[in-house]
């Protein structure tokens, strides 16, 4: 076997390994696990009396968990190469700091 | 499971020097930047969700959380329509792949019909893109949302009328892939509209 074809072989086991995606079963769990993160948000939301505080702290750490779920499992960004990831997530904390210190620089926080 | 990641060079894609399709990278760079343009609308809305006229009608007086609840829950949904299908093709289960489509354009309008519905309901209360300055941001996000909703159904569709009349292969798994990571972000946008939009008051 020359190098070259050597490289080959290797870089495709990595990227094989790299690229198994999840089963279908594992797919409906995850589709389970998102149903009950949304109807505990929507239950959280309805809670009489919760603080403010506590409310948007809740709501927020459960929509990172949505978001997670679906960008890892359904996107599959756990399991493919992490230059997908990066390009992903060099917009996603761009837009996520850029747009908080718009907020601040308004005064959103501020009150 | 079949995998579509390694591209060493196919009849559908050439050989790259990363070794990873260069397609599904330009999707994840368009991903990305489609980050930016939703967070500028997400934070304009968030800075001008206060700014109505006195005695107009704040965004708060016309949701109708349950019914959003509801629509929320049928584009999750539609995520895992969308995963099932993509790995129909990946077992080269044609037949599977065109039901898990079409289920996944159907949710889609389902969708659809329920912001319709809504807007047509806050329109009647008074709650409009030139009522005040929050509802032009209203307006203008959760439209920009559906308008990218609306363009995925049509692609769903396209595809599912592809794979009809045998022009969707296995060795085209990467367009559904593609299709798909199109499909999943714009569910996570929703996601964070519903929580950020909608149920932070």
């Amino acid at each position: 076997m020359t190098e070259a074809e050597a490289h080959v072989e290797d870089r495709t086991h990595v990227e094989t390994h790299e690229a198994s995606h999840p089963s279908v079963g594992e797919y409906i769990k995850i589709a389970i696990i998102l149903a009950i993160v949304t109807g505990l948000e929507v239950g959280i939301a309805y809670i009489p009396g919760i603080p403010f505080g506590w409310l948007v702290a809740s709501l927020i750490v459960l929509m990172v968990i949505k978001f997670a779920m679906v960008a890892m499992w359904f996107m599959h960004l756990k399991f493919d190469s992490a230059i997908y990831r990066r390009f992903f997530v060099i917009g996603l904390v761009l837009a996520v700091v850029l747009f908080l210190i718009v907020l601040v620089s308004f005064g959103k926080f501020l009150r | 499971m079949a995998t579509s990641d390694a591209h060493l060079g196919s009849a559908d894609h050439p050989a790259t020097a990363t070794g990873l399709d260069n397609r599904k990278l330009a999707m994840w760079a368009f991903l990305g930047s489609e980050c930016l343009f939703f967070g500028a609308l997400i934070s304009t809305f968030l800075l001008y969700r206060e700014r109505v006229p006195e005695g107009g009608v704040r965004p708060e007086d016309v949701y109708d959380i349950p019914f959003t609840s509801v629509s929320s829950f049928v584009l999750l949904m539609s995520s895992l329509t969308m995963v099932l299908a993509l790995a129909a093709i990946q077992r080269g289960d044609h037949r599977q792949l065109r039901i898990w489509l079409v289920a996944t354009a159907g949710l889609g309008m389902v969708f659809i019909a329920g912001q319709i519905f809504e807007f047509t309901a806050f329109i009647e209360h008074g709650f409009t893109m030139r009522s005040s300055v929050s509802g032009s941001a209203f307006f203008v996000l959760t439209g920009f949302h559906g308008a990218h909703v609306t363009v995925g159904i049509l692609m769903l569709l396209v595809m599912a009328m592809f794979s009809a009349a045998g022009r969707l292969t296995q060795e085209h798994t990467m367009r559904i892939e593609m299709l798909g990571l199109y499909w999943h972000f714009v569910d996570i946008v929703w996601v964070v509209i519903f929580t950020l939009v909608y149920l932070i008051p």
